[in-house]
């Protein structure tokens, strides 16, 4: 277990790397903002899942609420105590996955940050931070890591082992991904982003190399959640560890690649920060079957998430006027639910067990023992259920508490406006920012 | 618009997850799981053009 918690003390990487990533594509003047959002929704997501998170996702095994459908129990909710009360915080898998559930729900809130960057009001984030921390996370963790109904799709339906997603494709990036497509809905595009026919204009992010670094930075935090989650929600041997460090790195490099390449056929040069989103997307799509797939096939799983990536930027920016600077929907979500179907195309899952896991990556894929419709049945869970419920909550929480900043705060910039000073205090990196204060 | 998108989303989990309760396994549960993530499809669609382009925040 102690080498479990070596990968779990690596996860802190993931959310720096993806708050570098999303301050370095939003715009200078909202920089400061960025980063002391992203401090404070990991701070709220952290309080929210020990009051009541992980109460609600539980660990598998200990008690929770079922329904009982036609004979086969349904698990759909925890019924750990609140605030962490009854659970032996001594190394145990309970209490590790307690603490991997709070790095990982501070990662989940991370993402709508990059969707609603320049115009999500600090205040608003964290509210909607606690939102997800207290329902939409827990709740869908349960399902899927928690011995809920989707993880139990195999023992009662015969669908494969069940619902698998053993790095969190699903329970953390295609949430944390769906809900900022509910912000970027909620909020709206940023001011000067559309013209008025409804040409989209560029807006360039301010800094590439903090992308960068933040992508290399993601690397290693990956690596991290993926083998964690794996040991402790799957029950792979720790010894497996290597084989998903090499999954994820492949993944990422074969979608930063791929991007590369699209981006160099399509526009006739690499395109920076599409490729960031790319490398993003490969190290999502890689967390779901990082552990039972072969490295061959997790090149595949990279190089198709990052061209879906690229495409996805497209479609959600031209033809559905989706603002997202951070290219969080198409890198998460997108990303995410790719890397769901994936496992149930590649994955090789001989047997899912809470102890030692003594599988073999030879002979063929499981789809043909009905994985791969409990990979759909997952998939169809987070559109069916994640989406609608994180938009509705939001959309409550907006009625509330507007979340979009004053037309004054936009133009001003963020840092400015909630912060009262800005990152680059010493330097004017854009005139038409200058330009656009005076006004 | 969005209320009907919306309500079709959770329409085809609704098959999804009806097919595999109630079908037995075989063909007709896996295509009646993929019909109702067509649904969803379409209900993501419907969803995504009711939000207007731009409301009101245009320059």
């Amino acid at each position: 277990m102690l080498f479990c918690m070596l990968c779990i003390l690596l996860v802190p990487f993931a959310g720096a790397g993806l708050a570098l990533i999303n301050t370095g594509l939003g715009r200078s003047r909202s920089a400061a903002h960025l980063m002391t959002s992203s401090l404070c929704v990991i701070s709220v997501a952290a309080v929210v899942y020990f009051v009541c998170g992980f109460g609600w996702q539980g660990f598998s095994g200990d008690p929770a609420h079922s329904l009982i459908v036609r004979g086969k129990a349904w698990s759909w909710i925890g019924a750990q105590p609140f605030f962490l009360r009854r659970l032996g915080i001594d190394g145990s898998p309970a209490s590790l996955a307690a603490l991997l559930g709070m790095l990982s729900v501070g990662l989940a809130a991370l993402i709508p940050l990059g969707s609603g960057a320049d115009r999500w009001r600090l205040g608003a984030s964290c509210a909607s931070t606690a939102i997800m921390a207290g329902s939409t996370y827990p709740i869908f963790a349960h399902w899927v890591w928690g011995g809920g109904w989707l993880a139990q799709l195999g023992s009662n339906y015969g669908l494969g082992q069940g619902f698998v997603d053993s790095g969190g494709s699903s329970a953390i990036q295609a949430v944390g991904g769906l809900t900022a497509l509910s912000i970027a809905w909620i909020i709206g595009p940023r001011r000067g982003k559309y013209t008025h026919d409804g040409m989209p204009s560029a807006i360039p992010g301010h800094n590439c190399v903090l992308v960068l670094f933040g992508c290399l930075l993601a690397l290693p935090g990956w690596s991290g959640l993926n083998s964690a989650g794996a040991i402790l929600f799957t029950g792979v041997d720790p010894g497996r560890v290597a084989l998903i460090s090499i999954n994820t790195a492949l993944s990422a490099a074969a979608a930063g690649l791929a991007a590369a390449v699209l981006t160099h056929v399509r526009f006739g040069r690499p395109d920076a920060s599409l490729c960031a989103n790319g490398w993003v997307g490969g190290l999502v799509a890689s967390s779901a079957g990082c552990a039972f797939v072969v490295p061959a096939e997790a090149v595949v799983i990279g190089g198709v998430a990052g061209a879906l990536v690229i495409f996805s930027v497209e479609l959600f920016e031209l033809r559905l006027a989706v603002d997202d600077p951070g290219g969080s929907i198409s890198s998460h979500a997108i990303g995410g639910l790719w890397g769901v179907l994936a496992v149930g195309l590649f994955a090789r899952i001989p047997s899912r067990t809470l102890g030692a896991f003594e599988g073999s990556l030879q002979g063929p894929a499981s789809s043909d023992t009905g994985q791969w419709l409990a990979q759909l049945v997952g998939l169809a869970t987070l559109l069916g259920f994640v989406l609608p419920l994180t938009y509705g909550l939001n959309w409550l929480l907006n009625r509330i508490y507007p979340q979009r900043v004053a037309a004054e705060g936009e133009r001003q910039g963020m840092d400015l406006y909630e912060l009262g000073a800005g990152a680059y205090p010493e330097f004017l990196t854009h005139s038409e920012e200058f330009t656009q204060r005076e006004t | 618009m969005k209320l009907l998108g919306f309500l079709l989303l959770v329409a085809g989990w609704a098959i999804a997850l009806s097919a595999v309760v109630l079908l037995a396994p075989g063909t007709p549960r896996g295509v009646f799981a993929v019909a109702g993530l067509a649904v969803e499809v379409v209900g993501l669609v419907v969803v995504t053009r009711s939000h207007p382009l731009l409301r009101g925040h245009k320059d």
